[in-house]
């Protein structure tokens, strides 16, 4: 593989090492705030990057993903609460649930198209939203604290800030990784060929709403992975985390840093939160800032941040 | 090549298929021969693209019976008729216009060679598919523009392409849809070249309105006006007919005139 030196790989490799750099950083200054705001980063990021797949590559608007992030979550709490700390068994649950959630609800999603799609989706998550407020036995509404992290037995500690930063970060490059030779594999040129034209592909001899359910099923899973590792991070889960507007920032973090590129909604995700920081020591109203923000790169730059910097020239 | 006691490679029986109070297949009958160049003509609205989404299965027809290669066809989706051997290109150019050229067609032959479930080999690596998208290219003409996205290719370009990704898919049978659709003298010329030359090699159904290409390439032609079959045969035998004369009103001098 070869990476050409274009502002995009310059960006992406800037940012690479940043986030590789960052707990040096922040042992250096004694900024522990820096690291603990960019495990959540990267926890979203991976999320976001889920998102990407079915959304910029499969062209399916799911408005419904933050579902998995609390079916994540709600696995590990759980079995946390029930008194099953391992991470081993945690971690493989979180992950088989978001899947099976995945298939039922892209089984029925995927029966329509364009806001329909977006519609169902929607529908289906706020569904999991009440069921898991409703469940009065791990808090309800309250949500769950969780008092032990993951237990991978001296594989490494989730509780030391660094190590858990890194385990993200390697969750993060890793699921990149794999969306990354996931497009370019024979599945991942179906997928992006039924987004551009489904009843061509239907027309050349494929069955376009299997390799879209097999593609939503992958982003869920992924998605699961950052909703386990958020409840992680916190050390709580709540029915809050699969909110619809918690969908909506993740369509935000993908549709900024652009879909449909590898790297755009890691771009993404780092804009979105650190402005929300940022923005939010001034004023709490800090959408009224965000939300014209995202309408310009939305009406001006349609491939989001890295969609810009693709149509910048060196030199 | 018409052969009248093998079983035909297409058979049409009885398909009606209705939009409303509008009638656009009407209890039409079709046989294609395996080898021959079936031409299908009509005026304007005569049901022609109708007719051919019911053969690759984009339309459900509301009743008759579609069989191909001596199977029942007729409620099968359109992908299954695609792993059949029926290949269809389309009137209004249909190609995907993200990807280049080539791999519009390797993902063609892609879709004929073996299963898609496959997640973390390179695609674009595999030699056979790119060699086989590449001699497909090559039969239209289109080996230099390999790597072109398909939304700079010229219409002709995007044309021709269709065709290549038609091939790719190693048919038995090929739908045309109006191959020649808004494409310039030379062009035009180049296309019925090509199709000359791909009768040879596989059964062709061609839905066409330039009469002059009609009738230098089809073994029989089946006239359609409103959805019937008003008359199937030989092009002098067409050519000779009142009743598509009629139909045709004006439209028969340019019939005449042309061949």
């Amino acid at each position: 593989m070869t990476f050409p030196i274009t502002p995009r790989n310059i960006v992406a490799a800037l940012v690479v090492a940043g986030l590789l750099l960052l707990p040096l950083y922040s042992q250096l200054t004694g900024n522990i705030f820096i690291l603990t705001l960019f495990t959540r980063i990267v926890i979203f990021a991976l999320a976001a990057s889920s998102l990407n797949l079915i959304m910029g590559y499969g062209g399916m608007m799911s408005f419904g993903h933050a579902a998995y992030l609390g079916i994540g979550g709600y696995a590990v709490g759980i079995l946390a609460f029930e008194g099953i700390g391992s991470g081993f068994i945690q971690w493989p649950v979180a992950l088989a649930v978001s899947a099976l959630f995945a298939l039922v609800i892209g089984a029925l999603s995927l029966r329509t198209r364009g806001v329909y799609f977006i519609m169902i989706t929607l529908a289906f998550a706020q569904m999991a939203y009440y069921i898991v407020s409703g469940m009065s036995r791990y808090g309800g509404d309250d949500g769950l604290t969780i008092y032990k992290r993951s237990n991978f037995g001296g594989l490494i500690n989730l509780s030391n800030r660094v190590q858990f930063y890194y385990l993200c970060l390697g969750c993060l490059f890793g699921g990149l990784y794999l969306i990354w030779r996931i497009i370019n594999s024979r599945f991942g040129l179906v997928v992006q060929g039924v987004r551009s034209n489904e009843q061509r592909m239907q027309a050349i001899g494929f069955h376009a709403n299997r390799y879209r359910l097999v593609c939503f099923v992958i982003a869920g899973t992924i998605c699961g992975l950052s909703g386990a590792l958020l409840a992680n991070n916190t050390d709580f889960v709540s029915p809050a985390v699969m909110y619809w507007t918690r969908s909506g920032d993740l369509m935000v973090m993908v549709i900024l840093g652009g879909m449909g590129s590898l790297f755009g909604p890691v771009i993404g995700a780092i804009v979105y939160l650190v402005l929300e920081e940022l923005l939010s020591q001034f004023t709490e109203y800090w959408a009224m800032i965000m939300g014209p923000l995202l309408l310009l790169i939305v009406l001006f730059a349609r491939g989001g941040i890295m969609g810009l910097l693709g149509r910048l020239r060196l030199g | 090549m018409v052969d009248s006691l093998a079983d035909p490679l297409l058979r049409v029986e009885k398909l009606v298929r209705r939009f409303g109070g509008i009638t656009a297949t009407d209890n039409l009958s079709l046989d294609v021969m395996s080898g021959e160049l079936h031409a299908i003509i009509g005026p304007n609205g005569a049901g022609k693209t109708t007719l051919i989404s019911q053969l690759t299965g984009q339309l459900a027809p509301n009743s008759g019976t579609i069989h191909f290669a001596g199977r029942d066809v007729t409620r099968q989706p359109a992908y299954r008729r695609s792993r059949l051997g029926l290949a269809r290109s389309f009137q209004i150019t249909s190609l995907l216009p993200d990807f280049s050229a080539i791999d519009n067609v390797a993902i063609a032959a892609q879709a004929h060679d073996g299963h898609s479930f496959r997640f973390w080999g390179n695609a674009r690596k595999e030699i056979h598919l790119r060699d086989a998208a590449r001699s497909a290219l090559t039969r239209v003409g289109l080996e230099a523009r390999a790597d072109v996205p398909v939304s700079e290719l010229s219409h002709g370009e995007q044309r021709e392409l269709e065709l290549a990704v038609a091939l790719a898919t190693k048919p038995q049978l090929l739908l045309l849809d109006e191959p020649m659709a808004g494409l310039g003298v030379t062009e035009s010329a180049r296309m019925v070249a090509l199709l000359k030359e791909l009768r040879r090699e596989v059964t062709i159904v061609l839905v066409e309105h330039d009469m002059e290409a009609v009738f230098a390439l089809a073994d029989r032609i089946t006239v359609l006006v409103y959805g019937r079959v008003i008359a199937c045969d030989v092009p002098d035998a067409i050519r000779n007919n009142e009743e598509v004369k009629r139909a045709y009103l004006g439209d028969q001098h340019v019939v005449v005139a042309h061949v």
